[in-house]
Formats: structure tokens, C-alpha cells, sequence
């Protein structure tokens, strides 16, 4: 806590229900701009479920979401990733059958405004707009490192070039926040490597990150804090170090008292 | 075709050749007979339902059975509004866009309760839509007298041009022009436009926005698509397609009634959409054009065929025209799953369920 830095999400008790489980109890945290915030949990913890409240999945049985101070709950999904947060999926949720070019692309239609006067006159503010968006798709594509595979159908992609793609995708939108749900699932070592450079580019680029990880070594490496959530509640938050020796994680993970 | 990409004056003397041949087709038809060019104009109508619903089924990945019920809304626009049955008369000009506009008003109203629903259920839900709208013409009839019921709507007018009317035939430079030849060059005008619309609305904004929502409905709206606006969208500019279709399918006959509006229509309309390749411009024009013509062709060779093999008749045309008709599709279905000309997503979809 060296520099007061503003908050850019703020989370107010947040909780949510499915039926007899209480999948999250009060959940209250905040992310500041400019920092990679880590998620970690056992399995069934909670995890997934606090993205799918802040993304605008589902809604939340009570508490608040502020994006910058505005209250953001309640919003749907689109208006939510308008408002700034984007996200990627623990089951990489591609358009399978469209190249991974498109998919980018369709990440920039949150950010661009061509109608279907526009598509059909084809105008010269359409025809610009369309350029910048496959020109804009193109750099991510490299700024995550599979150019190559523009044209290739995502669903064809090897797996952590998919996972690269989703974030390239998310990326598109412009977000205050990118959200990942395990991007380092499935990925060998050297992969793992080269997604926490990635990341810490990101980062160091203006995008504030909030990261849902198994990985412990890439969690502690990239993360400047974490929340560990287990049962739905928060047993910890601080920096990496701290937090690990801390003897509730420690419990939830082993399942006995340190 | 590869050259023809990348030489552009040949490509463009393709262009012209093919436009050329489209122009003069309808004098070679009417050498054959007068009914092969009204054969023509219906197969252009249809190949137009065709290509509104591709923008349903095959760009936004919505199943609809009941698309029919726009042919039906823009038709009766036409016959309301230029007919004696209300003693109105306005010009085709005036009345296509409403005819297009309130098909688009009536895709909406469609689309609006079905948002959730997908697959089957979709399908189930615009199947009902269908049969409603025709029930309503059957009985907007009392006790306010709108669309005359079951009776249909009759004289009504045809298109008129300056002092030049559709219905007549006119004798230019000493070669006759039909009727239905007039018919033919505004529905080859009005197929180009429609073509074009359809090609450019594919490769847009819109279109990928569509393309998402058909593949991941939820991964579309992280994405900050709003899915709602964009199936209304789909839902609306299909529909207005069927809508201009019906409304010169009411000049071109003159007389309308709800039993040109029932369910088999719309099946056909899909089949001509899957059997062509879903999502593929052309293909959708070659399954249209395919499912229009062949039984035309059937009716006007079975008989002969048989009388000159057998003596008499056996099978009546129409009971082998839905034989063909129904073993061409499961041959389809067997060796082509994604259509005659398949559009590139849907290769990329079948070949990876077979890994």
C-alpha cells in the first residue's frame, strides 16, 4: 500500500444462491487500476461464480459491483463489457467455425458503430471503419503471438493458441479490466512462461487484470495480490507470499488445520 | 475461378456476358412457350424468400418454419392498397417499401417473444407464427371486412410504369414484350439489389455480429454484442425480403388468397435454404432455383415420357414430384450434409464432428 491508488472494481457484499448452496457469502474486495488481482479457491470455491456476477451472467442475490465508483450490477452482459470489463472462459468459449481473424474482429463491434445503412452503401466512414477493425484484430493477433493463424478456423487452433485468441478477442474490446478464468489450464511449462510474459505486458499496456488461476507458480510469480476464496467466502487477501503461509488457505487447500 | 479473381477486365466480361444472357433469357423462353417465363418470375420470387431467410437460418442461425407469414404480410399489403377491394390504387413504388416495412414490423413481433428459444423449440414457436397469420387472413373478414377471408383478394393491380402496365404486352421496335417479360426484368433488378444487399451485409459489422450469436450466443454478449437488438435485426430484415417477394407474387398473379400462404411454402423455402448450402449466397440461389424449376420441368416431360413408354400414364407428375423431391433431399443430407455449395463455415462445422 505504497501508492494510494484508486480503486477500479469494488466489490460490496457480494453473494449469490443456487438453490440450497450458498455459492457466495458477502464476497467484498476492490482491484485498483493497474494491477494483476488473483482469484484462487479450491474447486467449487466460488471462483467462476464471482466472474459470472461481474460479468453480468448472472445477478447477484445482493451486494454491488463498482466499475470506477459506477455501480455496474444489474447491467447486462453487453452493456457490462461496454461499461469495460472483458472476459474469457474456463471452457474456451470461441466462434469455433469463424477464423480467428473473425473472432478478433467481432471483438471491435462493441467499439464501432457501422449499421446496416452502412454495411449496405458502403460509404467511405464504413469502408474506414472496416479497415481499422481488421487492422486493429490484426495487431492483437500478433501482440498475442499467433499472426500466423489469422486465417486458420479457431476451432482448429492448438489449445493454448485458443486461449491466447480468447484474450486477443477480449482484448479487442478495449477493457479497463480483463478478466481470466484459468488461462494457464491445460498449458505445459514453457506455454505457462510465455502467458505470464504476456500478461505482464498486458499490464505494464494500461489493462488492469483479474485472474482466476490453478497454476500456484504463475500465481504468485505474476500476481500483486490475491483473494482466496473457499465456500464462498473470503479466508484471506493480501500479496502472494503472505497470503500462502497464512494457515486458513492452508486449511482450505489441504483440508486439515495447519 | 482463381483467374478471375485476379484479372479484373475478364472478370468483368464474365460479368457482362452473364448479364447480357439474364436480359435476353425471356425472349428464349417465350420461344418455348409464355408459361416458361412466368415459370421463371415464380423460381426469382422464390429464390428471393430464399435469400431473406438465409439471413435468418444461415446468417444468424435462427430456425424459422413460418417465414411464409411475410411472404403472406407483404402480399396483402399489395392487395389492400391496389386493389378494388378497398378502391385504393396507389403506384408499386409506394407500396413495396410499406409492404417491406410492415413484414419488418411483423419480424420483429416474431422475434421479440422467441428471444430465448433456440433450435427446436425456435422452429416450433415460428411454425405456430405461420399458421396464425394465415388464420387471421382466413378470418379477417367479419365482422370488419379486411383481407375479403377465404375468398381472397382479386384485380388486383398490376405494376404500372409511366403509361406502360405489366399486364399488357407491348410491341417495341417491332418486337413484342409480354407481360411477364416485363416482370422478369424488375425481379432480375430486384434479385441483383437483394444479392448485393446480402453480400455486403455478410461481410459487415452485422453480419459478424450475426455469425457470433449462431456460434455462442453467451460468449457473443461477454463480447459486448446485444444479442436482443441483433436477432430482432435478422429477424426484421428477413421478413422485409419476404415482404417486397409477396407483394409483387400479388401483382404478378392478381389474385391473392391465404392458400398460397400455408405451411408447405415455408418448408419449401428452408429446403431450398439447406439443400443449397445455409449460409452460402449462391448456394441458396442454386437450391431455390433447383427446387423451382425441376418439378416444372417434371410436369411438362413426365407425361409425355410415360405415354411413349407405356401407352398411358402410371404415376401422376405431382406424386413424382414429391417422390424426387424427397429422395433428392436425404441424398443431399447423405453426401453433401452442409448443402450443394456449402458456405465455408458450415465445411469447417461438419468436418470437425466427423474428427
Amino acid at each position: 500500500m505504497t501508492t494510494p491508488t484508486t480503486a477500479l472494481i469494488e466489490a460490496i457484499g457480494i453473494s449469490k444462491r443456487f438453490g440450497g448452496v450458498q455459492a457466495l457469502g458477502g464476497v467484498a474486495f476492490s482491484i485498483k487500476e493497474g494491477e494483476i488481482y488473483g482469484l484462487i479457491g479450491p474447486n467449487g470455491a466460488g471462483k467462476t461464480t464471482l466472474f459470472n456476477v461481474l460479468t453480468g451472467i448472472y445477478l447477484p442475490d445482493g451486494g454491488t459491483f463498482k466499475l470506477r465508483g459506477r455501480a455496474i450490477t444489474g447491467m447486462k452482459s453487453h452493456e457490462i463489457a461496454k461499461a469495460g470489463i472483458a472476459r474469457t472462459f474456463q471452457n474456451i468459449r470461441l466462434f469455433a467455425n469463424l477464423s480467428a481473424l473473425e473472432n478478433v474482429m467481432i471483438g471491435r463491434h462493441v467499439r464501432t458503430h457501422a449499421g446496416v445503412v452502412g454495411a449496405v452503401l458502403r460509404g467511405r466512414r464504413t469502408l474506414a471503419e472496416e479497415a481499422a477493425i481488421e487492422k486493429r484484430a490484426l495487431e492483437l493477433l500478433d501482440y498475442v503471438g499467433i499472426a500466423a493463424r489469422a486465417n486458420d478456423a479457431s476451432g482448429s487452433l492448438p489449445y493454448g493458441d485458443q486461449r491466447r485468441l480468447e484474450i486477443a478477442r477480449a482484448l479487442a474490446t478495449d477493457p479497463l479490466l480483463l478478466a481470466l478464468d484459468e488461462p494457464a489450464a491445460g498449458m505445459n511449462a514453457s506455454e505457462t512462461v510465455a502467458l505470464r510474459k504476456l500478461l505482464e505486458r498486458i499490464r505494464s499496456d494500461g489493462t488492469t487484470l483479474l485472474l482466476i488461476e490453478h497454476d500456484m507458480k504463475l500465481v504468485m510469480k505474476v500476481c500483486d495480490r490475491v483473494l482466496v476464496l473457499d465456500y464462498g467466502e473470503k479466508i484471506a487477501e493480501g500479496g502472494p507470499a503472505e497470503v500462502q503461509k497464512d494457515p486458513k488457505v492452508i486449511e482450505a487447500y489441504l483440508g486439515m488445520p495447519a | 475461378m482463381n483467374f478471375l479473381k485476379s484479372n479484373a477486365p475478364l472478370r468483368w466480361a464474365a460479368v457482362g456476358l452473364i448479364a447480357v444472357v439474364l436480359i435476353a433469357l425471356p425472349f428464349a423462353l417465350s420461344h418455348v412457350g409464355t408459361a416458361w417465363v412466368r415459370i421463371t418470375n415464380l423460381a426469382i420470387l422464390f429464390t428471393l424468400l430464399a435469400l431473406g431467410l438465409n439471413i435468418v437460418v444461415g446468417f444468424a442461425g435462427l430456425l424459422d418454419l413460418g417465414y411464409v407469414a411475410f411472404y403472406a404480410v407483404g402480399a396483402y399489403v399489395y392487395a389492400l392498397l391496389a386493389s378494388p377491394h378497398f378502391g385504393l390504387h396507389l403506384p408499386f413504388w409506394v407500396i413495396l417499401p410499406i409492404g417491406a416495412a410492415t413484414a419488418a414490423l411483423f419480424g420483429a413481433l416474431l422475434g421479440a417473444p422467441t428471444l430465448k428459444l433456440r433450435g427446436d423449440y425456435l422452429a416450433i414457436v415460428t411454425l405456430g407464427f405461420g399458421e396464425i397469420v394465415r388464420i387471421f387472413l382466413n378470418n379477417l373478414a367479419r365482422p370488419v371486412n379486411i383481407t375479403n377471408g377465404p375468398q381472397g383478394i382479386a384485380g388486383i393491380d398490376p405494376f404500372k410504369i409511366g403509361g406502360v402496365s405489366f399486364a399488357k404486352t407491348d410491341t417495341l421496335l417491332g418486337v413484342m414484350i409480354s407481360g411477364p417479360m416485363k416482370y422478369y426484368w424488375f425481379l432480375l433488378l430486384v434479385l441483383v439489389v437483394v444479392i448485393g444487399v446480402n453480400l455486403r451485409l455478410q461481410n459487415s459489422r452485422i453480419g459478424r455480429a450475426w455469425e457470433a450469436v449462431r456460434e455462442d450466443e453467451t460468449a457473443a454478449r461477454a463480447m459486448g454484442i446485444d444479442t436482443t437488438k441483433i436477432k430482432l435485426l435478422a429477424f426484421a430484415m428477413g421478413a422485409s425480403f419476404g415482404g417486397v417477394a409477396g407483394g409483387m407474387f400479388a401483382a404478378i398473379q392478381g389474385f391473392i388468397s391465404p392458400e398460397s400462404f400455408v405451411l408447405v411454402e415455408s418448408i419449401m423455402v428452408v429446403s431450398m435454404v439447406v439443400l443449397g448450402g445455409m449460409g452460402n449466397i449462391w448456394g441458396v440461389i442454386l437450391g431455390a432455383l433447383l427446387l423451382s424449376f425441376v418439378p416444372e420441368i417434371l410436369r411438362y416431360t413426365v407425361e409425355p415420357l410415360q405415354k411413349a413408354a407405356f401407352g398411358k400414364m402410371l404415376i401422376e407428375p405431382e406424386v413424382l414430384r414429391m417422390l424426387i423431391f424427397g429422395f433428392a433431399l436425404v441424398l443431399v443430407m447423405l453426401f453433401r450434409p452442409a448443402g450443394l455449395l456449402p458456405s465455408a463455415v458450415r465445411k469447417r462445422e461438419l468436418a470437425e464432428r466427423k474428427v
